[in-house]
């Protein structure tokens, strides 16, 4: 009789299913990074961004938001809550972040665009975002973001919101 | 178990006692077991349910705390998807699927006797994390991420616990697989396989690409409250929504797995109460493969509130809506095998009617979900909680009850009590109503799922739900009395059962020899 | 509705009842049709899908039961054989899949709309929290905590004695208020400070998620001023079914004067005596209220004027008991020039000149005043 099938190729599929599950960690963030499905924002080298074009007839507004996460002991804001930009001009602001506990604290912030469409758009040349920030008892500290706009952002397009969530790290590793 | 216990398991019938039970890997005493396991689970939930009702009877706490309610909530799914619906389909197959493809047995008894035992641990587990410290699971079944990290010493125990019911079913899968791959009797084509079985073999495919992804995405959770790993947690570059990516990619299947087997039940039911053949039965399988396929694609209309991009909202609404054309398919083709057919109304045909329609009306509720713009209005409401309701409970829990009725005269020797058949087919489809339908019109009037306490404008229709759910509880009480009576005794049942029946199991006697088909059956 | 109550099982009722359209269409039964253009769209569309499962509905259960009331075995029917068809099989695929198309048509059409957030007029940014809500006007920087009001979370309880019939709102009831205004383009911007939240106003047709480290976004534009009530829709935990949202529509003007009041009282919040404050702080405020309360007598370098204003520098109210100096401040010193300067100072400023004036210029004392002090010595 034809169509028998051999028991342990069957076992296989639950295992490379399995596999499957994880892969779907890295494939997630690969259609994030072409999409900007979950609002992360691009970065690009201080020199990619002087060959960018300004667009001096074009106005975006960029509003900067700040979240603690989890009610960690930070004050955390923008310095200037929005600002006006032109596509492919650099522009630079500070989050001012506020450690309001007697103890050393560690924390990262984590960026996040909205709309979603405009996250490819938003790069950033420098930012604080990248490096987990330690904060003495007390300390306060003016953080610097640099950042352009491509002049590629869609038309429809005229606010650009980023948001800052600072998340207690130190938390994580134990500290 | 002695030589000759063996000997006897081998060649003449079951082991005495207690042991039998243990240590059987005869198909049809798992199927049993599957079966009673199922129906003991069934009540477990049921009572879950009820006390989830009993609290929103009237508005106000009165009953339970919000805690203990969303623990409720939480086990009640987990036990009726995972322990009453899963095991139940498989103790059908078990039962049937041999007999159906004109097999001696399953084709790996000693996995099947595994798959088995397997689960009695797994909800053991599940169910004593209620007296754990913190209480058992409140996150929902669906254990969203950063909610469900918060559960207390419950949350491995419960993870084990899944990996354990995802075993057993893998298993049980794969054995079906098998089963109906190598064991089809000469002559037993594919497309001459009988629709339960051609069903049943597409949800086994299913459950062994699906359960495996679930297993991962929670072994992510656990890594991630217990070793550090970020997969869903924004601060170390995770993200939360994806785990609903993971899950859902599981989770879909997962929902036709719960119903892709009544359709087979429901397709072997109506012929023979309609003496016709089966109206398109290539046509039938066709649609079940592209209900399955289509599964695969369609997972993100779980979450159309996360904040897709509008191009992701457009593809899993248009991809979901054509989910509508192959089960509009199924639903003509029982009605024309219906249409102008010889039907009679035995207790097994009444419950499968029942599904058709109460199915559809699910259905239709499932469609107006599927269009995204309407979808943020009914989403996480009780709109939705009456969709899913009407096609689980009237939908794969009607089918498996037909399934039941249908069968019982085969598997016991004895004719079930008809009256009290007809009793418990009218009270429950009277109160399944009262039960679900009241919940789309307060879920349109806005009132949001899983919470344990609601405005008063939601009250009447809440009591009203209430009623019905105690009254459709109560009901099943009947199919216990039935089942117990018809074990015990009864008009002994001819081997054809039914005047319309057609397929190798009701060549066999009833009830079967405990080992059938030991020569094979050869089909023209 | 209350019909319907007192006849168990007259689904056949409720169902007309729904589907009788706008008359009978009260918040109790169907859909709201909402007081925004896309919340009236979505109403349209959700009629229109409903229809038309009533339509194939009654089709295809109308054949169903013509045909279990017709052919059945005591009628004395024979069982036909026919078992296929290929017009029917293929017609009843394609002619679904064309109704699909002209309903996935509009509800396309909506969605695009919907998310389009461009030309915003106000920007409300919402966060979620384990069990309350937090708005913040970006424009204006309103910023709030929006929580369940007093008397539901009271009658609420296991065995509160409260019937809560008599509890207006109940649990649809908030202790701040969102007011926005009418006929503006609102955005909301929505993230999470623990664990996933929904916002949800059924009026306004709209619903998404509070993730945490996201950022999401959606926007309204409200016809009709009015109260409009939402709660969580994404479990979130024990209290998730106590986090309702209250929105009030109000005129332009009701508006700008509304935050221009938060304004106000969140300077005045700010100034409460609640806070604790650090030294830097109110040295560096201390030094500018001193400069416009006090350094007209007491000149800017705290050395007053030599007979006719004493100076500050080394002097025994500026070095000696704490509450004598907050006395003479709040109450100055009867007989001479010095005023009262209670009514005019708030307890943050009164905080912050004692203290300045304790550390200020070689008075290295270390005394910090809290607002806190200087209430309780009011």
């Amino acid at each position: 009789m034809s169509g028998k099938v051999k028991v342990p190729y069957l076992f296989l599929i639950p295992v490379l299913m399995f596999g499957f599950g994880y892969l779907m960690v890295p494939m997630y963030d690969l259609i994030c990074d072409i999409t900007g499905l979950n609002g992360k924002t691009g970065s690009i080298s201080t020199a990619e961004a002087s060959q960018l074009t300004v667009d001096a007839d074009r106005m975006v507004k960029v509003e900067f938001l700040g979240t603690v996460n989890d009610e960690a002991p930070w004050d955390f804001g923008p310095k200037v809550t929005s600002m006006m930009v032109h596509p492919g001009r650099q522009y630079q602001t500070s989050f001012v972040a506020k450690n309001t506990i007697d103890k050393t604290i560690v924390g990262q912030a984590i960026p996040s665009v909205a709309p979603g469409k405009a996250a490819t758009y938003f790069n950033k040349t420098e930012c604080f975002c990248f490096n987990q920030q330690t904060f003495e008892p007390l300390e306060s500290r003016e953080m610097p973001l640099v950042f352009v706009i491509d002049p590629g952002l869609p038309e429809s397009i005229d606010t650009v919101s980023l948001s800052y969530t600072f998340f207690d790290t130190g938390k994580l590793t134990g500290k | 178990m002695n030589a000759a216990a063996t000997e006897a398991d081998h060649h003449h019938g079951p082991a005495p006692g207690l042991m039998r039970w243990v240590t059987t890997t005869n198909h049809k005493d798992i199927g049993t077991l599957y079966l009673w396991f199922s129906f003991i689970m069934f009540f477990i939930g049921g009572l879950m349910a009820l006390i989830i009702r009993s609290e929103l009877f009237q508005p106000g706490l009165t009953i339970v705390d919000p805690h203990f309610f969303n623990q409720m909530t939480t086990m009640h799914a987990l036990i009726m998807i995972f322990g009453v619906v899963m095991p139940a389909f498989v103790g059908l197959a078990n039962w049937m699927l041999p007999i159906m493809v004109g097999a001696p047995d399953m084709a790996l008894p000693r996995m099947n006797n595994w798959s088995f035992w397997i689960l009695p641990f797994g909800f053991g587990i599940m169910l004593s994390t209620l007296f754990m410290d913190g209480g058992g699971p409140a996150a929902g079944w669906t254990l969203y991420p950063p909610l469900s990290l918060q559960t207390g010493d419950a949350f491995p125990y419960l993870i084990f616990s899944i990996h354990m019911l995802g075993v057993s079913s893998i298993m049980g899968a794969i054995n079906i697989v098998a089963t109906i791959m190598n064991l089809r009797a000469p002559g037993m084509t594919f497309m001459k396989m009988p629709l339960f079985v051609w069903t049943w073999f597409i949800t086994a495919y299913l459950l062994i690409a699906v359960m495996p992804v679930l297993a991962g995405a929670v072994t992510m959770l656990l890594t991630d409250k217990f070793f550090g790993t970020s997969f869903f947690n924004a601060a170390g570059g995770g993200d939360p929504v994806m785990f609903q990516h993971i899950f859902w990619f599981f989770g879909h299947p997962e929902v036709y797995i719960l119903i892709l087997p009544s359709f087979g039940l429901v397709s072997e039911i109506i012929p023979t109460f309609s003496r016709k053949r089966l109206f398109g039965y290539s046509s039938m399988v066709y649609a079940t493969a592209s209900i399955a396929f289509l599964s695969f694609i369609v997972w993100a209309h779980h979450m159309f509130t996360v904040g897709m991009p509008l191009t992701g909202e457009l593809f899993f609404m248009f991809t979901t809506m054509l989910i509508a054309v192959p089960t509009g398919v199924k639903v003509f083709n029982w009605v024309s095998t219906m249409w102008r057919g010889a039907m009679t109304f035995e207790t097994p045909m009444l419950f499968a009617l029942g599904f058709v329609v109460m199915f559809t009306i699910g259905g239709f509720s499932g469609l107006m979900l599927a269009m995204t713009p309407i979808d943020f209005q009914y989403h996480d409401t009780y709109f939705v909680v009456a969709h899913f309701h009407y096609v689980l409970v009237p939908g794969a829990i009607f089918g498996i009850i037909a399934g039941v009725y249908y069968w019982l005269p085969k598997w016991t020797g004895n004719m079930y009590n008809e009256t009290l058949g007809k009793w418990h087919f009218w009270t429950s489809t009277v109160f399944v109503n009262i039960l679900f339908f009241p919940m789309h019109f307060v879920g349109l009037a806005g009132m949001p799922r899983r919470i344990p306490d609601y405005a008063v404008q939601f009250a009447d229709f809440n009591a009203i739900a209430t009623i019905g759910a105690f009254g459709f509880g109560f009901s099943q009480i009947l199919l216990l009395v039935l089942v117990i009576k018809c074990i015990r005794g009864g008009d002994k049942a001819t081997d054809q059962v039914w005047e319309g029946a057609q397929g190798l199991e009701w060549t066999l006697s009833s009830p079967p020899p405990y080992h059938s088909f030991s020569v094979q059956p050869v089909i023209k | 509705m209350k019909n319907i109550q007192r006849v168990p099982g007259a689904l056949l009722g409720a169902i007309l009842l729904v589907l009788s359209g706008s008359a009978l269409a009260d918040w109790q039964l169907n859909l709201t049709e909402g007081v925004t253009e896309i919340s009236r769209e979505v109403y349209d569309m959700h009629m229109m899908v409903l229809w038309i499962c009533v339509v194939i509905g009654v089709l295809v259960f109308g054949a169903m039961f013509y045909s279990i009331l017709k052919h059945r075995k005591s009628q004395g029917a024979v069982p036909a054989t026919f078992h296929e068809s290929m017009v029917a099989e293929v017609g009843w695929t394609v002619v679904p899949f064309v109704i699909l198309i002209v309903m996935a048509l509009p509800a396309a059409k909506a969605l695009i709309k919907m998310e389009d957030s461009s030309n915003s007029d106000i920007t409300i940014k919402v966060t979620g929290h384990q069990w309350k809500w937090e708005y913040e006007y970006v424009d204006s920087g309103v910023h709030f905590f929006s929580s369940l009001d007093t008397a539901s979370r009271e009658a609420g309880v296991k065995n509160s004695g409260v019937d809560v019939n008599s509890v207006e709102n109940y649990l649809l009831d908030v202790d701040n208020r969102i007011i926005v205004p009418v006929g503006k383009k609102i955005r909301f911007l929505l993230t999470s400070n623990d664990v996933i939240h929904a916002w949800w106003v059924p009026a306004f047709a709209i619903k998404k998620d509070a993730i945490p480290g996201y950022i999401n976004e959606m926007w309204t534009n409200i016809d009709e001023e009015g109260v409009y009530r939402g709660q969580c829709a994404e479990l979130c935990g024990k209290d998730h079914g106590y986090m309702p949202i209250v929105v009030e529509a109000v005129s332009e003007e009701r508006y700008n004067e509304w935050v221009g009041e938060q304004i106000a009282a969140a300077e005045a919040e700010a100034n409460s005596a609640d806070k604790k404050w650090a030294m830097d702080d109110l040295m560096a405020r201390g030094e500018s209220v001193y400069a416009t309360a006090c350094a007209a007598c007491h000149q800017a370098n705290g050395q007053g004027i030599p007979g006719v204003f004493p100076g500050l520098v080394d002097s025994p109210i500026a070095l000696g008991d704490v509450k004598a100096h907050i006395d003479i401040v709040l109450n100055g010193k009867a007989g001479t020039a010095m005023q009262a300067f209670g009514a005019q100072l708030s307890d943050v400023d009164a905080a912050a000149i004692v203290t300045y004036e304790r550390n200020a210029w070689g008075n290295d004392t270390g005394d910090v005043v809290q607002p806190s002090e200087i209430k309780e010595l009011r």
